[in-house]
């Protein structure tokens, strides 16, 4: 358990020296890239004053009702889409053209609509998180093994009987895979809403960062973005090392 | 005593959908099976045995004809499907115990008829192995134990033993003769197996090469309970050659 972290904290040290070296003799003003001391004493005042903490926490609640909201819309979606061809048939020109639309191309316009408070940051999250986790529940359906279905219908089994029995568990590896790339991407559209127009959320500690000069600032809210987006995919492994232990 | 059937099957007809025109798999099948009667259906690769057994589970449709079960009601049905079609994700005592899942039993005694399910076909010490750590004859004998663990009214046995080694399959068909004759069940069993037919079946049907139509419908009068020994038997010898006879 211990080994496998060896490795990456290795990697991480010798970042951070060739970070450090790079900021002591190449001449680059802090300002434009600060050396990482720099950057963990801002950390160590933006933690002391209560900003990074309560910035966070916005974001942290934006990223997770986002991720709800998406990931419910995606699952029930999905799963009518694998069940019914023909909706599939009506609806999939709508979800490729909404794909094909990014999302920093309407994140203003959902800012005008819904305000600039949380409200539209959640749904910006819910917009990009719901695409990845859409396509892979309709594949997991889809690929449930159809001698399973024979199996329940002998046994004159209810709807409700084959999608909890059969169904679920058998789209369950498919599915975490589209959440893992959800729950990623969701951190990216909450900043992306942040950063059209917010009061508060680490998107606007960035913006506030640049704008006056405290770059060190800057990549403390970029290294807690990484940070959170780190956790949650920590989260969804955690699920799959859970639920899946039947497949490896 | 004149003999009621239980279950009249009248013209069934199977025909898929295919580029040139329909692919006819059954024609004009009819036949009336006896309560608690043991029937055996033989018949070459591709002669409908499987889509018979689909239709009478009523999984499929027939194309026409139809077929009705004691007066009219839907009977319970315990299936051996071809593949062993277990849940990966499931353990084998959790594979065994899906039907009274569906038929919703308590669970305290759920439990105590998966154990002697699991103990019948001799699978003690897996009872938390999964799937993919079984061989193809332990998975077989998973299906058959959660065919026979609800006590349905009506067996349908796809070759359930043909993945079997010749020891555990004739202690398979002492077994199941034995669970035939103690819960009274209808069973309707296909096999490639002339020996198997006899052993265990009060009457054989064999169907020709595709379209599958009934050539011969026999009955297997000897003497029960049947030992190994009847092998050798001339009564044995002449139905086996006559079956041979038909099968070619
Ligand atoms: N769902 C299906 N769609 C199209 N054709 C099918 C389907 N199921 C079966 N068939 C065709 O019907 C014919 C009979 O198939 P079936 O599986 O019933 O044969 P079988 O007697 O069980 O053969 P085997 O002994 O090899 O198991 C075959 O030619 C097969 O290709
Ligand atoms: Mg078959």
């Amino acid at each position: 358990m211990t080994k496998r972290f060896i490795p990456i904290l290795l990697s991480l040290l010798a970042f951070l020296l060739g970070w450090d070296l790079l900021t002591r003799f190449s001449g680059i003003p802090n300002f434009i890239l600060p050396s990482p001391l720099s950057v963990w004493t801002r950390f160590l005042k933006a933690m002391s004053d209560g900003s990074l903490p309560r910035h966070t926490a916005i974001t942290l609640t934006e990223i997770v009702l986002g991720l709800i909201v998406g990931v419910l819309f995606a699952t029930v979606v999905g799963y009518m889409l694998a069940k019914s061809r023909s909706l599939e048939k009506v609806l999939s020109p709508y979800l490729v053209a909404s794909q094909a639309i990014p999302v920093i191309a309407i994140a203003p316009l959902l800012v005008i609509w819904l305000g600039d408070g949380i409200l539209s940051k959640v749904v910006i999250c819910a917009l990009i998180v719901f695409f990845p986790v859409l396509v892979n529940t309709i594949v997991g359906v889809r690929a449930v093994p159809t001698a399973l279905y024979d199996l329940m219908n002998s046994l004159h089994a209810s709807r409700a009987q084959i999608l909890w029995k059969v169904e679920a568990p058998a789209s369950l590896p498919v599915f975490l895979g589209g959440l893992r790339i959800g729950a990623t991407l969701s951190v990216i559209g909450a900043i992306v809403g942040e950063l059209v127009d917010a009061e508060s959320g680490l998107g606007f500690l960035l913006q506030l960062g640049d704008f006056q000069y405290d770059t060190p600032m800057v990549f403390v809210a970029v290294f807690t973005l990484i940070a959170l987006a780190l956790m949650l995919y920590g989260i969804v492994r955690m699920l799959e090392n859970k639920f899946l232990k039947w497949q490896s | 005593m004149p003999h009621t059937s239980i279950f009249t099957i009248r013209n069934l007809s199977a025909v898929f959908q295919n580029d040139n025109g329909g692919l006819c798999a059954l024609e004009n099948i009819s036949f009336d099976v006896k309560p608690r009667e043991f029937v055996c259906v033989l018949g070459p690769s591709g002669s409908g045995k499987t889509t018979l057994l689909r239709i009478l589970a009523g999984l499929i449709p027939p194309t026409s004809g139809s077929f009705t079960f004691g007066r009219g009601e839907e009977p319970s049905i315990g299936m051996v499907f071809q593949q062993a079609t277990l849940m990966p994700w499931r353990t084998v005592t959790e594979n065994i115990k899906l039907p009274l899942e569906v038929k919703k039993i308590d669970e305290a005694v759920a439990r105590k008829k998966t154990k002697e399910m699991i103990e019948l076909v001799g699978l003690t010490g897996f009872e938390d192995s999964l799937p993919r750590d079984l061989s193809g004859g332990m998975a077989q004998r998973v299906a058959i134990a959660r065919a026979l663990i609800h006590d349905p009214d009506l067996l349908l046995l796809d070759e359930p033993f043909a993945s079997l080694d010749a020891m555990t399959r004739e202690r398979m068909w002492t077994e199941l003769s034995n669970i035939w004759q103690a819960r009274q069940k209808t069973v309707i069993m296909v096999t490639h197996s002339i020996n198997e037919s006899l052993f265990l079946a009060d009457r054989v049907l064999v169907l020709t090469q595709r379209p599958g139509k009934i050539k011969m419908d026999m009955e297997v009068d000897l003497p029960r309970p049947r030992k190994d020994e009847i092998r050798y038997t001339s009564r044995f010898g002449k139905l086996a050659k006559r079956l041979r006879g038909a099968i070619e």
